[in-house]
């Protein structure tokens, strides 16, 4: 072989070694996946803290504003768990969905049409303003499920039949869905020309921690809007875990969304469970805007969700889809909305919201691939 | 002449669709889904604004609502192209990460309504001495600037995509990148300039809107879901762009006719109900929405028929070398 | 060819190694111009990674590649191709949805922007006609042939100026009438002054078409340069492998049963709503493995999959014994005990994602002990795991592990342990050892022969005409969604000419002409 006889002065390199990424061959271990998690966060933290730096605020002083705001007293505390309720129900219906890799982006108009429901019963009324709490309660939540089922059976239908995308599909159920309700908000039940329902009956309403220090003349309690719903929250997300990692269904959901042709070769009926799933996902945002309503609103009217239904998607993500991890996960969130309120310019949760997705997405790389260093003269030719 | 009317402005409202349309089947062409629109598009509303309020010039605004989208883009394609996440998810962050800068960054943009100087709209006075047909055409074709950029985009979009190299080349590596990556086309390469020039078109749509067409910036009701209408035009499109600018400005007169049908007060010898009960117009608002599922359901179907679908690797990351498929 | 030809390539010390795999250790390999070199291993021994180092695609750990005396480092394909070299891969390189022109200009500098596919056409065509490679430069790929792709692939490295040619398993995709063609316009090719490389495992191809061969085995290279001439079948397949080789399975023979499918005059669609199933008729019974052999794409897919409920049938029935599976749910099938080892074992066997014995239960896992009612049992499905791993010898760290983290052999093997244990009368193995290497391959016959021996009824569909020569008792041939007639001694040359959609009545008997195919 002949040499190459131009003279090419040897390449200095400042850092001898190379990054090379590589694709897991094994599993990876069990502490990475949430360690990944907080790192994403911190990221996430350190992004809208020089976002906020560069609009010319102090990012430091702002997360301990936000800190305070949301978690710093009792009220503050109350308030993000009251925040919080929603927020689980949404996480937990994205999630359900989820498993199934179908993308319910629908959990905001579901939400709607729950509140839609719910207030069927007072405002149609379906039973007597003077029915006890016990006729009331489940029977507004039972009609909040069944509307908010109804707006997630009809793109899972569109779905498994017809094969449209249900991103889309969801997602204009949700504009579809705030113009429902404003067709009954604005003509139906408007009360005095105003863009709200009058005020529900007493017995429509959820038991808050301000009724029982009333009832009890508690002080610590008083004024606290925390209410029953919290209890409601959890009991979805155990039952829902029970179906989704120890039910036969929660395997058939599982391996759906895995790989759908080996579902379908394994005798599951795809047709049917995407539909199913559709309605449970939509019944549980359903109820969460039932819950809300006869929580926190009292009333029926406009404007209820800063968004819950979306920040489910994020919520669901950040839990890993695991319906239990939703708990935590909202109070978090729950306590960014009511900072929120405090701080300015308001679109800093919501910046924060994406940002965080970003960065847990960009973070999960690594629970595929790994990075290697590996050194330069070791390597290919260069 | 409330007819001509009618049709000037299906093209106004049509334009934004088009152009985020557009944006979306180039990126998706590439392979990478592409369901960010509304996202870049709200960014796009929101600096092009803020840049034409604070130097005064609307065209400077432009150049940045269409950098801001780009920018935007990047993370898209680097959360799609090299980390090789999933593109639905990345899509959906994208979105939350463009509504919530822009709602940050455009805090105080809603009292500046009628103090910022827009891009000019284009009319032609001459046309009206023509009798007849002179009055209409003046009508027509008084349009913001904007809504002759992407008329005549239609057609460089479709010959761009099929009739020049870089076109096949973007056609190709959508397909099937490993036939592309062997035959020398840099797929991961392109896939970043394709995502990037698909946010920009995307911005280019948010553009049109804030400092075009509906002047002004509403929060997250400037876009009010449009960039969403998009996706779904994308797909009812069969990623072809004339099918898609047809399917836009249908929905641009669509738009407009809900808005005009509550006003006269019998419609096709009837009591026009929508005058009578104004609060049935709600029903109305759901029409596009509702059409865009419409629109969706019969794209599908016919693409299904004619075996031309969505790009066949569109949503899958390219890594060469891939071990056991 | 002869010795004093000069080296077109070499390659040395040609390392390459993937995560917890070294796919070359140090191989050394040459090419003189004007030959015809093969390059013989198992699936799996690096021969694939090794030409793909030569054309760019990936780059070594360690070692050179010469190409006319002079070396070189492809960054890639393009790289190679620029030297002469081109690679024609085991799957084609082609857009579909692309004119034969297009994807014969992709990639190229010229036409720098504006294409002119008029005047492409005709240089096409021309080039076609010289190197005796007919095609239509205007029609889309997805209207041709497999052959026709082929051919489209050889022309876009003649297009691109190429004298080094790497085919890889360029006959897995071809009826044997076609083969022959291919080797024409090989042989044509060197005598033209083109060097080819050619990647087989298939011993009697290279025989016939190589002049030298290179044999790799796990990585490493375990003889060089040998002429074809002077070496036996036997003498390869021992290199190849590492051991003797057993050409012919001890197979009792066939106790036939009742019948356990009958088909009769079943239509049915492909996925692209074409007709893929024209009428086809047929019977398994009980205890004999029937196979069906066939030039990929001609209906052997869809046929597993309306017997397994996958595809609707358009009319015509099906029954398992005295059940009508005609237009039965998937589950039915399950049920009655019908097993289906599908061709795509990661796109349909298995779930990549979910652990070993998620896998393991799909069949059963709404079956008792595993659930009960609603509730699905993790420990009962996880012993039931435990005892399919013990007994079908899974190589798996725990039934935890997800499985697509398996080597193509014990992901089978998965599937293998789920199909068999859930079958009662019926197995439908679809390309059982596709992929897999020698030793999976044996075991994996021997478990089909010990099925059939228990009694059931097997359905077998391959391509290997070997395997199913060796493992059948009776063949029928698949053409265009019909069946051109059965053979039940393994005429190779009958089924050879009923694969390319000659019926079985019109083949006229020989009397004199030795059967080459049957050693």
């Amino acid at each position: 072989m002949e040499n190459n006889a131009s003279f090419t002065p040897p390449k200095r390199n400042i850092f001898p070694y190379r990054i090379q990424i590589e694709e897991r061959s094994d599993e990876a271990p069990k502490w990475l996946s949430p360690a990944l998690t907080l790192a994403a966060l911190l990221v996430a933290f350190f992004i809208t803290g020089i976002l906020i730096s560069a609009v010319g605020g102090d990012a430091l002083y702002t997360f301990s504003k936000m800190w305070k705001a949301a978690f710093g007293t009792w009220f503050a505390l109350s308030d993000s768990l009251t925040k919080a309720i929603p927020l689980i129900f949404c996480g937990i219906a994205c999630a359900v969905a989820f498993h199934m890799k179908i993308w319910n982006i629908g959990a905001e108009g579901q939400f709607f049409l729950g509140a839609f429901g719910s207030s069927l019963i007072v405002l149609a009324p379906v039973v007597p303003a003077e029915s006890s709490p016990w006729v009331f309660i489940p029977l507004m939540m039972i009609s909040g499920m069944i509307f908010g089922a109804i707006w997630g059976i009809i793109p899972g239908f569109l779905k498994a039949k017809l094969g449209l995308n249900e991103i889309i599909s969801t997602l204009m159920m949700n504009y579809i869905a705030v113009a429902w309700n404003n067709f009954f908000l604005f003509g139906q039940w408007s009360y005095q020309g105003f863009q709200m329902s009058e005020k529900f009956p007493q017995n429509a309403l959820l038991l808050r921690l301000s009724d029982i220090a009333k009832t009890y003349s508690i002080k610590s309690l008083q004024g606290m809007a925390l209410h029953l719903g919290i209890i409601f929250a959890i009991i979805t997300a155990i039952v829902i875990y029970l179906i989704i990692y120890k039910s036969k269904w929660g395997y058939e959901i599982k391996l759906t969304g895995d790989n759908a042709k080996a579902a379908n070769y394994a005798g599951i009926n795809i047709v049917r469970n995407t539909v199913l799933v559709m309605a449970l996902s939509g019944a549980v945002a359903g109820l969460a805007g039932a819950v809300e309503i006869s929580g926190v609103v009292k009333r029926f009217q406009g404007s209820i969700s800063p968004g819950y239904g979306y920040t489910g998607v994020i919520i669901a993500w950040l839990s890993k889809l695991n319906p239990l991890l939703t708990i935590p996960v909202s109070v978090f969130f729950g306590g960014l909305i009511i900072a929120g309120r405090e701080i300015q310019p308001s679109g800093i949760p919501k910046m924060m919201q994406g940002i965080i997705l970003v960065s847990l997405i960009a973070f999960d790389f690594f629970l595929n691939y790994r990075l290697q260093f590996v050194r330069i003269s070791e390597s290919a030719a260069e | 002449m409330g007819l001509f009317s009618i049709i000037a402005s299906a093209f106004a409202g049509g334009t934004i669709l088009l152009f985020g349309m557009l944006g979306g089947i180039f990126t998706e062409r590439s392979g990478v889904m592409n369901l960010a629109i509304e996202g870049y598009m709200l960014l796009g509303a929101t600096i092009s604004y803020k840049i034409a309020a604070a130097t005064g010039n609307p065209w400077i605004g432009l150049l940045a609502g269409i950098a801001a989208a780009a920018l935007l883009g990047v993370l898209h394609a680097l959360i799609c192209v090299t980390l090789k996440a999933d593109q639905v998810v990345s899509g959906l962050a994208i979105n939350f990460v463009g509504t919530g800068v822009s709602m940050v960054l455009g805090a105080n943009l809603s009292n500046l309504i009628g103090q910022v100087n827009l891009l000019p709209t284009v009319a032609f006075p001459a046309l009206q001495k023509i009798p007849t047909i002179g009055e209409p055409l003046y009508i027509i074709t008084k349009q913001n600037i904007m809504v002759y950029i992407g008329l005549a985009l239609i057609p460089i979009a479709n010959w761009y995509l099929f009739k020049t190299r870089p076109g096949m080349h973007l056609r190709a590596i959508g397909e099937n990148p490993e036939a592309a990556d062997a035959m020398g086309v840099n797929v991961n390469g392109l896939r970043y300039l394709y995502t990037i020039i698909g946010a920009a078109l995307a911005g280019i749509g948010g553009v049109s809107i804030s400092t075009a067409i509906y002047p002004g910036w509403f929060s997250e009701l400037t876009t009010n879901g449009k960039g969403w209408i998009c996706v779904g035009l994308v797909i009812f499109a069969q990623w072809n762009p004339i099918r898609g600018a047809l399917g836009a400005y249908f929905f641009g007169l669509l738009s407009r006719v809900i808005i005009d049908i509550k006003l006269p007060r019998m419609l096709l010898g009837m009591n026009n109900p929508f005058f009578f009960v104004p609060n049935l117009t709600y029903f109305l608002e759901m029409a596009p929405y509702i059409f865009t599922l419409v629109v969706m359901v019969i794209g599908a179907n016919q693409a299904r028929r004619k075996r031309i679908g969505a790009p066949a690797a569109l949503g899958q990351p390219y890594s060469r070398g891939q071990r056991g498929k | 060819m002869t010795e004093a030809d000069p080296f077109v390539v070499e390659m040395k010390g040609i390392t390459k190694k993937f995560p917890g795999l070294t796919a070359n250790d140090s191989v050394n390999f040459s090419l003189r111009k004007g030959e015809i070199h093969a390059l013989l291993g198992e699936n799996g021994a690096g021969k694939s990674t090794l030409m793909n180092i030569l054309a760019g695609l990936y780059r070594p750990n360690a070692g050179e590649v010469f190409v006319h005396g002079k070396p070189v480092d492809f960054k890639s394909p393009k790289d190679a191709i620029s030297e002469g070299i081109g690679m024609i891969h085991q799957h084609f390189m082609l857009v579909p949805t692309q004119t034969v022109t297009e994807n014969i200009l992709l990639g190229l500098d010229e036409p720098k922007f504006i294409m002119n596919l008029k005047k492409y056409d005709q240089i096409i065509q021309k080039l076609g006609k010289e190197n005796n490679l007919q095609v239509d430069p205007s029609a889309y790929i997805w209207q041709l042939s497999v052959g026709e792709q082929q051919r489209i692939e050889i022309l876009k490295m003649l297009y691109r100026g190429c004298d080094i040619l790497i085919m890889d398993e360029p006959t897995a995709v071809l009826a044997p009438q076609e083969i022959e063609v291919l080797f024409e316009t090989l042989r044509a090719m060197t005598r033209s002054g083109k060097s080819i490389i050619f990647i087989s495992h298939k011993l009697n191809e290279i025989l016939e078409i190589a002049d030298k061969v290179t044999v790799l085995r796990h990585g490493k290279v375990t003889a060089a340069d040998i002429l074809t001439k002077s070496i036996t079948k036997e003498e390869l397949a021992a290199l190849m492998v590492g051991r003797e080789v057993l050409f012919s399975i001890n197979k009792k023979t066939c106790r036939k049963g009742e019948e356990v499918l009958s088909i009769k005059d079943v239509y049915a669609e492909n996925d692209k709503q074409l007709p893929a199933l024209n009428g086809i008729s047929l019977q398994v019974c009980a205890g004999e493995i029937v196979g069906i052999a066939g030039v990929a794409g001609n209906g052997q897919r869809e046929l597993a999959e309306v017997i397994s409920g996958l595809r609707k049938v358009t009319s015509g029935s099906i029954w398992s014994r005295n059940l009508d599976l005609t237009r039965a749910p998937v589950r039915k099938g399950i049920d009655e005990g019908i097993g289906h080892i599908p061709e795509d074992r990661h796109h349909v066997g298995t779930a990549p994602n979910l652990s070993v014995t998620d896998n393991i239960i799909m069949k059963n896992y709404n079956h008792e002990p595993i659930s009960t009612k609603w509730k699905l049992s993790r420990k009962a499905a996880q012993k039931y795991a435990e005892e399919m791993k013990k007994e079908y010898d899974i190589i798996v760290p725990t039934v935890d592990t997800p499985v697509r983290l398996l080597s193509g052999g014990n992901l089978q093997r998965v599937i293998l342990a789920r199909e068999i244990s859930n079958m009662k009368s019926l197995l439908i193995a679809v390309q059982p050892t596709r992929g897999l290497d020698v030793g999976a391959i044996e075991g994996i016959q021997k478990m089909l022969l010990l099925q059939r021996e228990a009694g059931a009824g097997i359905l077998l569909i391959s391509e290997e005409l070997e395997e199913l020569v060796n493992l059948s008792d009776r063949i029928y041939v698949i053409y265009e969604g019909r069946i051109m007639g059965e053979v039940s001694n393994g005429d190779i040359r009958k089924i050879g000419l009923m694969m390319t959609g000659t019926k079985l009545e019109d083949i006229p008997e020989l009397s004199e002409v030795v059967n080459g195919a049957e050693n």
